[in-house]
Order: structure tokens, then sequence, then C-alpha cells
């Protein structure tokens, strides 16, 4: 879906073109195209099962680890198709924050590390550099700084996300995907990870899945409503929200259905 | 229609009904938790009154004695050094380990995080099969298969190592050794060790999984820095049950590490076990109450104490590394 005139000045990051994801002979995404623009933050918005967590997941491959799954088209990661790279390369470039908090059972200084050990990173000075711009990004350092070397279960809910999101932007990814992160948070962690993606604009490329639709409208700058495995239509969020071109995201918007 | 409807001292005495049958059934569960507490303390009652009365004739110095260990009790010149027996338990106990954590543990790892559905179809009633061979049959086969084979790699490497010397001039591995009675009970406890490592591993969430997937790591990678590590206490929950396990394993070593109670930590010598020592007591006719019949009572508090030991550490273990997710 081409973009209005006015984005000509953003560059794409990555581009979906004519993409179709089967779960065995179930088509659960359609010939979608969609562009991510560079250091912005695009929302995929919609109702349960219309698939945008399932698009999600095709930007790292995700579906490769499980049986059964096959892409179809492209998915273009400035021009190179990365449904024809190795996954471990895809998921090298492209960080994921999860539904639920998922640190490892390791202390909160190596959940950060582990991606730059997997790296093969292994100067510790380095390491502790990256460790702590990441932590200090994701705001959370000043919270941990004295107990780096606690488990990271011993963090609450929203700190535990707010290390996740750590532990991606360690590497320096191109994009940060994060499927729907807040749903398992309380309002005031909420805010917090979306005042954190927010302050993530300019920095790095954001794809946001979220089934909170004031959420899409608070932090991102374009948004994509999916329905049915279809992308509906996909601008800039205050148009999809105030001005949609199309009957259904006008509808869904609005809170006809859903 | 028909009114179904109970009135208000119907209701009453249904509920009062039901609730004396809850009582009674919560009393049964009881009595049936209860009744394992009841039969492990009788155990332990027989063990330690005989072994009280055992303590009495024999010093507590000669029992602990770890100068010049003997343990000859069925001799005129009776001997009660506990870590005759000890040792040897402790050697075929290690060397079981040796053999069965490892093992098990990548059994477990293949299983859980590697192999497909089909593999893992056929893999773990395979396992189950060896879980079920009784233990006399581990005995012969450690006796009559695994020590020839032994035999011949001791010789080998000796050759290897010094050659042109005449056969008979090498050292021999004797018939009764603790080494391949060791790995047999080794081969024995690795279904144990396996399926409960593998309960273990395979109930770690999926997310976190993909948490590391989604960083780059590969499947080896996860498998050992993510899932291994939040799987860790039901991992040394199934080490401990696997030495324990070894550590009163009877058959095995009766049968292929002989039956001398020799103070040796040589893997290569044979020597008694706790549990050896306590069959070939009690196969014999011994008068009932006397200290030979002492002396099964107080080896077996030892293998009690020891197998108790295991459990507490692993308990303590499992609990101080135990992940919430």
């Amino acid at each position: 879906m081409e973009l209005a005139q006015d984005q000509l000045g953003t560059q794409v990051k990555a581009q979906v073109k004519n993409f179709s994801f089967f779960y065995g002979s179930n088509k659960a995404i359609k010939d979608v195209d969609l562009e991510v623009l560079d250091c912005k933050v695009t929302s995929m918005i919609g109702p349960s099962g219309c698939g945008k967590t399932t698009l999600l997941r095709c930007f790292n491959r995700m579906h490769d680890l499980y049986p059964g799954t096959r892409y179809e088209g492209e998915i273009l990661l400035e021009s190179q198709n990365l449904l024809s790279l190795d996954p471990i390369e895809v998921r090298m470039r492209i960080g994921m924050v999860f539904q639920k908090p998922n640190p490892f059972p390791k202390s909160i200084f190596e959940n950060i590390a582990y991606g730059l050990r997997i790296r093969g990173v292994k100067d510790k000075g380095v390491i502790n550099e990256r460790v702590e711009r990441a932590l200090r990004d994701a705001a959370i350092w000043d919270e941990v700084k004295d107990r780096l070397k606690d488990m990271a279960f011993n963090l609450s809910g929203g700190q535990q996300q707010r290390l996740c999101i750590a532990r991606a932007l360690a590497t320096d990814p191109e994009i940060l995907l994060f499927d729907e992160p807040t749903s398992a948070l309380d309002p005031i962690a909420t805010a917090s990870i979306e005042e954190l993606v927010i302050g993530l604009k300019g920095k790095v490329t954001i794809l946001i899945v979220t089934h909170n639709m004031q959420q899409a409208v608070r932090i991102s700058d374009y948004t994509a409503f999916m329905y049915l495995g279809e992308l509906v239509e996909f601008d800039r969020t205050d148009v999809i929200f105030n001005n949609a071109a199309q009957q259904r995201t006008r509808e869904y918007v609005s809170g006809q259905f859903g | 229609m028909t009114n179904t409807a109970l009135s208000l001292p119907q209701i009453r005495k249904l509920i009062q009904r039901q609730n004396v049958f809850d009582q009674f059934v919560v009393l049964a569960l009881l009595a049936a938790a209860l009744s394992s507490v009841i039969v492990t303390a009788g155990i332990l009652y027989i063990l330690i009154s005989e072994s009280v009365s055992f303590f009495s004739q024999v010093p507590l110095g000669e029992f602990f004695n770890l100068v010049d260990p003997k343990w000859t009790p069925l001799f005129d010149d009776k001997n009660f050094a506990i870590i005759t027996l000890i040792s040897s338990t402790l050697v075929t106990t290690g060397v079981s380990v040796a053999i069965g954590i490892p093992m098990g543990t990548i059994i477990a790892i293949y299983l859980s995080e590697f192999a497909t559905e089909q593999v893992r179809e056929w893999v773990k009633p395979i396992l189950e099969l060896l879980a079920g061979v009784p233990s006399v049959v581990f005995g012969y086969f450690a006796l009559q298969t695994v020590t020839p084979f032994m035999q011949r790699i001791v010789l080998g490497v000796q050759m290897f190592f010094a050659p042109g010397r005449d056969e008979f001039d090498y050292y021999q591995l004797p018939g009764f050794n603790m080494l391949s009675a060791g790995i047999v009970m080794g081969i024995s406890i690795i279904p144990l060790i396996s399926s409960i490592s593998e309960d273990a591993m395979r109930a770690v969430p999926k997310q976190m999984r993909e948490g590391s997937f989604a960083v780059g790591a590969t499947r080896l990678q996860t498998s050992f820095n993510v899932v291994l590590p939040a799987a860790i206490s039901g991992i040394i929950a199934s080490y401990i049950l696997g030495i324990s396990r070894s550590l009163g394993q009877t058959m095995i070593v009766a049968v292929a590490a002989g039956t001398q109670p020799i103070y040796t930590w040589n893997p290569l010598d044979g020597a008694a076990t706790i549990s050896t020592f306590i069959v070939e007591v009690a196969k014999g006719d011994i008068e009932h109450g006397s200290l030979e019949y002492n002396t099964i009572f107080v080896a077996g508090l030892a293998l009690v104490a020891m197998t108790l030991a295991m459990n507490l550490l692993g308990h303590y273990l499992s609990k101080r590394v135990r992940e919430v997710y």
C-alpha cells in the first residue's frame, strides 16, 4: 500500500511485497503489501485472530522454529529479501520484545550480555559499556545499577519487560518488533513502556502489535489495520483514526466491532 | 414443566450430607498419606533399634575405624570398619554417575530440544524398555559382556603404551570388578535421569526459548544457555534420584562386583558394597538376634543415612536454584 506524498522524504526500512503466510494449508496472511519507515513507530491493529502477530513474527522468521509453516512473497530489508536469508542472520538484525516478559534464568547483567556473547563479543569493557548503555536506553539503569548480579526474575513485571527491551537494544537491531508488549502489565508499567517506545523514535525502526487502539494513537506514527489476514488500510496514525478511507477501518476504530 | 427446585430445608439437608461425605474422604486421603510416613518410621525404628544393640557390643571407634579398616563380621577375628563397605559403594556409584548423568542429560537435551516428534515417539518407548530390564539381567550383562570387553580394553591400553611383553605379564582386570558393575549401573539409571530431565526441560515455557532465538541464538546455544539453567532444579532432582538408586542398587553389584569386603578406592578391584554384604549375610544362616544379625541392620542404616544425605542435598540444591517462570 503506497503512502501519500508527504512521506516521500522518509526512507523505507522494510517493505512487505505481495506477502502471504501459511500454517499448513491455512492462509493466515493474505497478499499483504506494507512499508515500514525508517526510525518511525508503525503499529498494527485489528481484532483478535486478524494475523497481526503472525505478520510481526514473519519479520524475524520466528515461524521457522515450527514445522508446517510457509512464506510466500517477499519482505525486503533494505532491498534484500529477508525470507531468503539465514533466519539466525535475520534475528541478529531484527530484535523482538514479547507479549509476556521473558527474561532468561540469569542475572540482570547476563540477560543483556547474552546477545553480545552470542555474537562472540568477549571484551569485558565492551560488554560492560554496551550493557549499561542498553539499560539506560531502556530507562531501567537507575533501578538496577546496584543489583546487576541479581536474578532477573526478582524484578517486577514492568521492570522485566524493560529489561527485555534492553536485551533487544543491546545488539543494535535495525528493526525492533514489539508483540503487544504491555498486555500483561498494569497501567503504570504500561505508561513507562509507552514512554520508552516514544523515546526510541528516531533511533530505531519500531513495529508494534497492539490490541489497545488508544496505545496505537499515543505512540505510533503510522498504523496498519488488519482484518482476517488482510491488510485493510495503512496510513499515518491520525489519518487512520480520524479520516480513514475504508469503511471497515472507520467501523473498527470507532468501536463498532472487534 | 415440573418444578425441580429444592426447598430450603432440602438444600440444607443435602449440604449437610455432602459435608459429612467430604470429611470422610479427606480423612481417608490423610490416612493414605500417613501410611507412607508410618512405614518409613517403622523401617527406621527397626534399623535403629537393631543398631543400638550392635553398638552395645561394638565400640563406635571400631565401626568408624579408618586406620586399618577391615569388615569381617562373620569370621572369628571380627572387624567392623564400615568404611570398607562404604568405599566400594561410593566407587560403584561414582562410576555409574560418571556414565549415567552425562548420557542421561544429553539424551534429555536431544529429546526435548532437537528430536522431531517421530524420533521421540520411537526413542521414548525404547528408553522405557531399558528402565524395565530387571537388575539381575543387568548384573549378568555386566559380568558376562561388559567385564570381558573391559578386560580386553585394559589389556589393549597396556599393550599400546608398553608393547612387547607376553600377554600374561600385563595387568589383568579381575573377573569381578567395580568398573563393569558401575558402568552397567550407569546404563540402568539413564532412563530415570533422561525422562525426568526431559520433563523438566519441556516444562520450560516456549516464550523463554523464543526470547533466546529472537536475539539470534542457535538451537544449541538456546538449549545450553537458557533451557538447561531454567530446568536445573528438575534436572538436579533426576540426578539425585539416579544417585540414590545407584547407592542402593543390589543385584548388579552383587553379581558383577564381587562379594569380598575389601577396602579399596580402585574401580578396577572387585569389592562388596553395603547392599552386597546385606544380601550375602541374609542368604546365609545366621542366628536371629546375634551380633552377625545386627550387622545387617547397621549396614542398612549406613545405606539409608547415605541416601538420606543425598536427598537432603538434592532438596537443598533444587530449592536454592529453583526458577520461577
